[in-house]
């Protein structure tokens, strides 16, 4: 039914003057609940929806989106965003994709769970098992910030003006929480969390849980240390973190700009080469699978890095016809317009158990948190506030906190010195245990 | 669309949507949400504008238009919270019935919310809000900004110039009776500009804005100066050496350094974690936690700043709050909720991202007074260490205190002297002692040109900071360079 309206959009867009349109609609729907020290503290219902709009008039293009589905509203956003197109420049390599190129038949991914819902009661019974367990899991665990569950139904659905349209439909279901550890004056929060496509796959509660409240325990008694350059183990949370960045340099949009440090790098060794980074986005019920990108285009596996080498950008059309290069069907949709995301983005695992890595050290840093904003994509530079442990002779020896990481990305992806077996599928990015040869650590 | 500005929040709901104010009491004072210790609706409709050149070209123009209601409940220390994208009557109350039956789960602690008291401030009326301002106008400066920043420095090899103008029109109702709407307008100017000399590239950005009509940015052309800013800081930056590792003295400059206080005393006076007691201040009003050179407020009614507001997200007027005073915690940010449970004045910092979010604590513009030192005599001061002018984001963890900023531009401090510029280096320390630490406060407080904002629980709101020049003795420095 949205669908129908989503083309009678293009359709107008068509009428009003613009030579080509696309178009996507979110249609969601949202439950959470958050309790604290087992009252139940905030309930949240919501509806939405949002339709974004983008629009050409030759080479030139304009985006609008809106929230409000009525009709005037509707035409109003399609003759605005058609005279915007108007004023923009004349642009050799805007446009929609060609049209042989967009996805004929949708691959189900198995990415909606379609079992009955549950009472908002049993779910705030989620959201008090998994906090009580953190609270009931340790005598230092004094406090929270709460337990949440949540939960989210979304469609999507996605048309030009050549008269294609596709959608796909996604649920998403979560918990979290964040304890917080006290003794002797300090105190140290920590949180963990579990989400996943299907219901059923959301790991249990009470462990869930419990291991929050190890990870808030095992801060207690932080301090911080000397400065000097250390091998750094990264855990597989905040090896994550680093992929992120990664992807970001190699997008499309930060290459042409020539603000990425992955510029010309393509074919060339970048890496150590214990590292491959594959962007995978048709795994069955995978947290960031999508059959088709935000053009349309069939999705697939993209690996980014082989064995060390740069092997492939994420680009979406425009970003690859600036290039010279074919799309890799990795466009996002935002209101503003197109721009480039990742799907299901993993380093993929090698042989060593975390413990094997860490043993390997005999002077270092466990890293469990990262915070701040300290990575420039444009030089790879890279400092940013680290919590974790320090490594003594092998062994996770004491918490260590107000202590910064800094290296280069370029360089520190060179001297990767181990990676772990253990990859997970928390989140729609993963990596497993990292280790990292030498980087500054900050501190005394 | 563009007459938004000139409308009255109250007859602009009642005649596109059909919600008028006895609507809205109706929907109060009936049993739908009767039992709740406080309760309100939020109305708001955003317009959004968003232009962008690159390569010389505006190749992106956007347009967004974003509506909808939030109905919340309070009852003891539970929120229930509905929103919803159609304003109607019929969604309004389906909405007003989720938020409600939280207070069914819960016995109501009987303390009833204290009605707003004052009256709402004229910060930011504007004869034409930047939303309204013509298309071919900004263009031009878009084309202008980019020119300047080019013809600033060979080495400037590209330029992003981006303008976002908004209006925000609010209506709230709460269970009190007290009905107030608030017209926000919003701009930015943002620039980046790529430098590169021999195969090394760098990034600088510069930008600002606030509640404030176009032709801000036309005022003694600064537009020109934000060009000019960000070619400097990327060119400067192509001959940066590593930041130094370790702890040491830190002087920062005035301005957006500001954001020091953001992270590390803010966040963690914000009612909601002391009402929890999950903050590093929790339980430590009217002691000492900054050095006694060190007042720190908040002050959502300076005019026309990004972080300002008439009255906040929940109809509080907003004010001025004293957080420290030469050294001693005195006060604390507040919505109603924590207000009320603590017991305490609502202090105008309930704040929102949008209808899809209930309100919580949230800073408006934090800034330190100006003290007496004379900036330069305060880099004398330093021996050794690092002056820290611009910064990139920052971020703080509560409940440990431990806070993060990234300088942007910095230089080493040698005998007393500003030399090196050095690499981008995250700034770390401790909050409740990192002030006590202050040990000179200039006479030049700057309010940042404009830019901030604070993300809180996925939550994005516009904000200020300010500082004057100051020394601060054993920050922990998170460069390279051992």
């Amino acid at each position: 039914m949205k669908q129908e309206l989503l083309v009678s959009v293009l359709t107008r867009a068509v009428a009003k003057g613009a030579t080509a349109a696309d178009g996507y609609l979110i249609e969601e729907s949202a439950f959470s609940a958050v309790v604290r020290l087992g009252d139940l503290e905030t309930v949240t219902h919501a509806r939405d929806a949002r339709l974004s709009l983008r629009v050409f008039a030759g080479r030139a293009s304009a985006a609008a989106s809106t929230s409000d589905l009525s009709r005037e509203s509707l035409e109003r956003v399609v003759d605005e965003a058609t005279s915007l197109a108007k004023v923009t420049a004349e642009d050799p390599h805007a446009g929609l994709p060609d049209a042989q190129d967009l996805i004929r038949g949708v691959p189900d991914l198995d990415l909606a769970d379609t079992s009955p819902d549950e009472t908002p009661e049993a779910k705030i019974e989620v959201a008090r098992r998994c906090e009580a367990a953190a609270l009931e899991s340790d005598p230092c665990i004094t406090n929270s910030e709460g337990a949440e569950y949540y939960d989210r139904r979304a469609r999507y659905v996605y048309a030009t003006s050549h008269g294609f349209a596709r959608g796909y439909a996604t649920t998403t279901f979560g918990i979290s929480v964040s304890p917080v550890a006290a003794r002797n004056g300090e105190m140290q929060r920590d949180s963990w969390y579990s989400t996943a496509r299907k219901r059923a796959r959301v790991e249990d509660p009470v462990a869930v849980g419990r291991t929050a409240a190890a990870r808030a325990v095992r801060r207690l008694g932080a301090r911080k240390v000397k400065t000097g350059e250390v091998p750094v183990v990264f855990d597989p949370e905040t090896a994550a973190s680093l992929l992120r960045s990664i992807a970001g340099a190699a997008s499309g949009p930060s290459l042409y700009r020539r603000a990425s440090f992955l510029l010309d790098r393509l074919g060339t060794k970048v890496a150590a080469p214990a590292v491959t980074i594959v962007d995978d986005a048709l795994i069955a019920a995978g947290l960031g699978s999508r059959p088709f990108d935000g053009e349309g285009l069939p999705t697939a596996r993209t690996v980014l890095v082989r064995e060390g080498v740069l092997a492939s950008y994420l680009l979406d059309t425009y970003s690859a016809r600036k290039l010279g290069m074919a799309s890799t069907h990795h466009a996002a949709r935002d209101g503003s317009g197109v721009s480039v995301s990742t799907s299901n983005l993993m380093l993929l695992p090698g042989r060593a158990t975390p413990a094997e890595l860490i043993g390997s050290v005999r002077h270092g840093l466990y890293v469990t948190e990262l915070i701040g904003f300290g990575v420039n994509s444009v030089t790879g530079d890279y400092s940013r506030g680290a919590v974790g442990l320090w490594i003594e002779n092998g062994e996770l020896a004491y918490p260590v906190e107000e202590i910064t990481v800094a290296g280069n990305l370029l360089e520190m992806l060179q001297a990767v010195d181990g990676v772990g077996a253990d990859l997970v599928l928390r989140e729609r990015t993963a990596a497993p245990t990292l280790m990292i040869g030498r980087m500054v650590v900050a501190g005394n | 669309m563009t007459e938004l500005a000139r409308t009255r929040p109250e007859s602009f709901f009642a005649d596109r949507f059909n919600v008028t104010r006895s609507l809205l009491e109706r929907i109060l004072g009936s049993n739908l949400l009767g039992l709740a210790d406080d309760a309100d609706i939020y109305l708001e409709y955003r317009v959004n504008e968003e232009l962008q050149l690159e390569e010389g070209m505006v190749k992106k123009a956007s347009r967004h238009v974003s509506q909808g209601a939030g109905v919340r409940a309070l009852s003891g220390t539970r929120t229930g919270y509905a929103h919803t994208d159609e304003i109607s009557l019929q969604n309004l109350e389906e909405a007003a019935r989720q938020a409600r039956a939280i207070a069914d789960r819960a016995s109501t602690s009987g303390v009833v919310a204290v009605p707003s008291r004052g009256r709402p401030h004229d910060l930011y009326t504007l004869t034409e809000p930047p939303f309204a301002t013509d298309l071919a106008k900004k263009l031009d400066l878009l084309r202008k900004v980019d020119g300047a920043a080019r013809a600033a420095d060979p080495r400037v090899t590209q330029v992003i110039v981006s303008l976002t103008s908004e209006e925000v029109v609010t209506l709230i109702a709460t269970a009190s009776g007290w009905t107030v709407g608030d017209v926000r307008p919003l701009t930015r100017l943002n620039v980046s500009a790529i430098a590169e000399e021999r195969g090394k590239r760098e990034i600088g950005a510069h930008g600002g804005g606030g509640r404030v009509a176009f032709d801000f940015f036309l005022e003694d052309e600064r537009w020109r100066r934000f060009a000019r800013e960000a070619a400097r800081q990327a060119v400067l930056k192509l001959r940066a050496v590593d930041a130094p590792a370790g702890t040491m003295t830190v002087v920062l400059g005035p301005g957006w350094p500001g954001i020091l206080l953001h992270e590390a005393v803010g966040h963690g006076l914000e009612g909601d974690f002391n009402r929890k007691g999950t903050s590093a201040f929790a339980g430590r009003m009217g002691q000492k936690v900054a050095s006694e050179l060190v007042t720190v407020m908040d002050d959502g009614t300076l005019p026309n700043r990004r972080g300002s507001l008439n009255v906040d997200d929940e109809g509080t007027p907003t004010g001025r709050t004293v957080l420290i005073e030469k050294g001693i915690l005195v006060g604390y940010m507040q919505d109603r909720l924590n207000a009320r449970l603590m017991g305490m004045a609502a202090t105008g910092n309930g704040r929102r991202e949008s209808y899809a979010y209930p309100p919580m604590p949230r800073m408006t513009n934090t800034f330190m007074p100006a003290g007496e030192d004379d900036p330069e005599d305060i880099i004398k001061s330093v021996k050794r260490g690092l002056y820290a002018v611009s910064f990139g984001g920052g971020q703080v963890d509560i409940t440990s205190g431990k806070f993060v900023f990234s300088a942007s531009e910095a230089y080493l401090v040698e005998d007393g002297r500003v030399t090196s510029p050095v690499k981008g280096a995250t700034l770390i320390g401790n909050g409740p002692e990192a002030l006590t630490r202050v040990v000179r406060v200039g006479r030049d407080l700057k309010l940042d040109e404009g830019v901030g904002t604070c993300g809180k629980e996925g939550q994005s709101v516009p904000v200020g900071v300010g500082l004057p020049t100051i020394r601060i003795d054993d920050l922990t420095v998170g460069g390279t360079a051992v």
